[in-house]
């Protein structure tokens, strides 16, 4: 292979990966918009999604789009039951607590999916049985063109959602201003249920996807939701275009890295990029200076 | 509203009557622990257990400073926890030295670890805290298990030594229990102590309201990396203890989720409080043992359990038991001796006047809302500035106390520039401030609300304990409120509120008083006694700037007027000029009814 052709190769396999942190920081950025937290259970909705779809798939032996459409909905049942059960009862309390219950939800769930599944990591089928092919030298994965692709629709989705739709637009009056929202009638806590439905649906799109590259693990969420807070901040904090492009940036850096610097400390990256930014640009790419009103 | 002796309860004279009951059953409940592996004949499992809890216990009171008094939130404590662990491993074992070099080495990088971390995040806090906090805790993880040439990877570190005390080798696993319990006493004393200080009530000043802290002249920055090196520096005490006290460390025993233990064990007890959370340490540590029928669903419940507390007891068992005893004890009342009189003299210094605004711009992207103002406020006169909504009269007062830098312009106070000051430097030169929305620290009590606006910098009344507690009780009675010290700031109803926080202010010494409109909220009789002491106050020769929309309180109070509109400078006077000006009339009415007038 030639010096062009392994960049690229490693390109395209770090935007890939980036792609699904994208997805799961898309996730985080609606929450942290309609609720001002964050949602450390984020990436846990990635891995309950890809261990829905394995039950699906293998215990319970379903064709894949019947398991896909299964698993999508089982997670948008458990958006419901995250927001009554972990935000709901703390909405007007401080960020503090409301952090500190998604942490013990991100516990919960970790642990109860080991409790029936084992630490075992396993495999998950990809939507192509083809593997992929090569084009100029570089070997285009099928699953990573299609974590692509849907990340595309994803996004493509979001904007039609938001800047098209009635119900967009009470999402974003709900985020921006919530008693101005409520004294227009728009009815703020539906609202913020309907974001963690669609975080949670989000977050299960994005492990069912990456679950055959990384396998399905209980760990697998923490990792996820880790780089894709980080893409995030990069990107700027809350910003919609800001996750996207952040998540791209960090999966391509730290494939980079991880590539010619060492594989050991690929995960450290990340982290190195995030520090970076903080010291020298904590708004991120996109954001804007925070300041709060006096 | 009058001033002079009264007859108050400080809650300083309270604690003091209240103390020696608590404090004997204490010092019997904390004899007695070490005591119990003497007394009764324990097995080396339950040595280790207490062991754990020990050691455990003085990181967790890292996390009552960081968490509970300073409301920062940290998700590391297990890496400096580990970075203590591993200076006296690899200390005794790969460098031969001795446990107590090691110690301080394992104190010292934690610390630090703990000062970089925060001077790079604390600007930011909240969630970023949150998240950098984890990303160190992965760093912290992966170094250990990979840079296996220095720290030997996931195989971990045996053989570590036990220190020598007095000339005795702590080999015995029990003495060297009562020595990590002493450890851990000295500790507990150290943070239970913390918040009757200068530097503790700043901490919780910054929990309470971040903002109003920076304005009273606390400088929160520095504050919350001194929260975080206490932190770090505890866990690298407890982390060492441990390494000795097991002789061997993996990077096992110093994952996230250690992290989040020591975080729910704070929050289980009480994170506001050391016993509580040295309650919660003990209390976690053993819950395992008393839970093993749960066997895999363990730490599902245990997740399940953090969510419970934070949902039906954010103060934690401590906090609990707190409220609980508050209610069945009777209310005390001791007599105090008689409060000095508020001094609020200013030395004058040279002919400059108290303020001056020179050509402060400020944007907002496009949007102008102070355009371009200029104004300069007579030392000891009261000086209102006058404008319809969004004239922007707030804009001016955020930009005169630092909390907006001015797009072009300079403010001077006394002729100093202190335009490119923080709000902290600013309340150090003697600049008070009040908000429209009242900024108090709601969970302290209204005698350390006030205390707090003492302990500005270059207060003229000096920094000792007693001065800052008389100063503040002046200023209470100055504002008709002394008998109300006691009392938490969140309990008080919203009048009085507003007093307090210009208490607050004018413990401070203020030169220069800026007031966000004082008379918002408040009813005919409040009013009222606002006016009567906006008088008092210029009376005693201070200087009033003052936002406001009452135009009888302005016409009783101020010496002179400016009107904003859209940013700029439409008229400035007397009251009774400016308030008959046509372009101020138009300004708050329309164009159409000077016209038809």
């Amino acid at each position: 292979m030639g010096f062009l052709s392994i960049n690229l190769q490693i390109l395209f396999s770090g935007l890939a990966v980036g792609a699904v942190y994208s997805l799961v920081a898309l996730g985080f950025v609606l929450i942290i918009r309609a609720t001002n937290v964050v949602n450390f259970a984020q990436g846990d909705f990635a891995m309950l999604g890809a261990f829905a779809m394995m039950t699906m798939l293998t215990a319970l032996s379903l064709p894949y789009w019947l398991s896909f459409l299964l698993a999508l909905a089982a997670m948008t049942v458990f958006g419901v039951l995250f927001n009554y059960g972990v935000y709901y009862p703390l909405r007007n309390r401080s960020f503090l607590p409301v952090i500190i219950s998604t942490l013990g939800a991100s516990i919960f769930m970790q642990n109860t999916v080991l409790a029936i599944f084992g630490p075992q990591a396993q495999p998950l089928e990809k939507v192509f049985k083809a593997s992929g092919f090569e084009v100029g030298g570089v070997f285009l994965d099928s699953q990573y063109l299609v974590i692509l692709a849907v990340a595309v629709l994803a996004v493509a989705f979001q904007y039609f959602l938001f800047e098209r739709t009635l119900l967009g637009k009470k999402l974003q009056a709900t985020s921006q201003d919530k008693d101005m929202a409520r004294l227009l009638g728009i009815p703020v806590a539906w609202m913020i249920a309907i974001t963690f439905i669609y975080s949670a649906t989000l977050g299960g799109l994005a492990g069912i996807l990456v679950g055959p590259v990384l396998f399905v693990s209980i760990g697998m969420g923490s990792v996820i939701a880790l780089k894709a807070f980080s893409a995030t901040i990069i990107g700027g904090f809350g910003d919609v275009a800001g996750a996207i492009v952040g998540g791209l940036l960090l999966g391509v850096v730290e494939n980079f890295a991880g590539a010619y610097i060492s594989v050991a400390y690929k995960d450290a990256f990340a982290f190195l990029l995030l520090f970076l930014f903080l010291l020298i640009r904590p708004q991120g790419i996109f954001g804007e200076k925070i300041s709060e009103k006096a | 509203m009058t001033q002079g002796a009264a007859s108050i309860e400080p809650a300083g004279v309270r604690v003091a009557a209240a103390l020696p009951v608590r404090f004997i059953g204490l010092s019997i409940l904390a004899l007695a622990l070490p005591a119990i592996p003497f007394l009764f004949p324990v097995n080396s499992y339950v040595v280790n257990i207490f062991m754990q809890a020990a050691t455990y216990g003085i990181a967790v009171l890292g996390m009552t400073i960081v968490l509970g008094y300073t409301g920062q939130i940290n998700l590391a404590q297990a890496a400096f926890f580990g970075l203590g662990a591993y200076a006296v491993a690899l200390g005794t074992v790969t460098l031969g030295l001795s446990f107590w070099v090691s110690l301080l080495l394992g104190i010292g990088v934690a610390s630090l670890a703990g000062l970089v971390l925060g001077l790079t995040t604390l600007r930011l806090g909240g969630h970023y805290l949150a998240m950098i906090t984890i990303s160190f805790q992965q760093i912290f993880d992966l170094v250990m298990v990979n840079w296996t040439a220095v720290t030997r990877g996931p195989d971990g570190v045996p053989g570590i030594a036990r220190p020598s005390l007095f000339g005795h080798h702590l080999a015995d696993d029990k003495a060297y229990l009562v020595f990590c319990i002493a450890v851990l006493y000295a500790a507990i004393g150290l943070v239970w102590y913390l918040p009757r200080t200068r530097l503790g009530r700043a901490m919780q000043a910054i929990r309470e309201n971040e903002m109003a802290a920076e304005v009273t002249g606390i400088k929160t920055l520095v504050v919350k990396v001194i929260a975080f090196i206490l932190c770090a520096g505890l866990a690298g005490i407890g982390g060492a203890l441990y390494a000795a006290g097991f002789a061997y460390v993996s990077p096992d025993n110093f994952s996230f989720k250690v992290s989040i233990d020591f975080l729910t064990m704070a929050l289980l007890g009480g994170a506001q409080s050391p016993f509580g959370s040295t309650l919660g340490t003990a209390l976690l540590i053993l819950l395992p043992e008393w839970l093993r029928f749960l066997k895999e669903i363990y730490l599902a419940a245990y997740g399940i359990a953090v969510i419970l507390i934070m949902v039906f007891m954010p103060e934690g068992i401590w906090g609990i038991g707190k409220t609980a005893w508050q209610k069945i004890r009777k209310p005390r009342t001791a007599k105090m001796g008689a409060v000095a009189p508020l001094d609020l003299d200013i030395p004058v210094e040279g002919q400059a006047p108290a303020l001056h605004i020179e050509g402060i711009h400020k944007h907002f992207g496009g949007v102008s809302a102070v355009d371009g103002v200029d104004i300069a406020v007579t030392r000891g006169t009261v000086h209102a500035l006058i404008g319809p909504n969004g004239s922007g009269k707030t804009t001016m007062l955020n930009v005169l106390n630092g909390i907006y830098k001015p797009t072009a312009g300079r403010v001077l106070v006394d002729g100093q520039d202190v335009t490119h000051d923080a709000p902290h430097v600013r309340a150090g030169h003697g600049m008070g401030r009040t908000f429209q929305n009242i900024r108090l620290f709601p969970n302290l009590s209204v005698l350390e609300n006030v205390m707090v606006g003492a302990q500005r910098q270059h207060n003229p009344i000096g920094r000792s304990d007693a001065a800052l507690r008389a100063r503040a009780m002046s200023a209470l009675a100055f504002v008709g409120m002394p008998d109300k010290a006691h009392m938490l700031a969140k309990n008080l109803p919203y009048g009085h509120q507003r007093l307090v926080e210009i208490a607050r202010a004018l413990a401070g010494h203020p030169k220069l008083l800026l007031l966000d409109e004082p008379a918002a909220g408040l009813n005919q009789t409040e009013k009222h006694e606002l006016a009567d002491l906006l008088k008092r106050l210029r009376g005693h020769g201070v200087t009033i700037f003052l936002i406001e929309h009452d135009m009888g309180l302005i016409e009783q109070v101020s010496d002179r007027i400016s009107v904003l509109n859209f940013g700029r400078k439409i008229a400035e006077g007397a009251p009774a000029e400016v308030l008959r000006h046509p372009g101020v009339i138009a300004a708050y009415l329309g164009e159409n009814v000077v016209a038809a007038a």
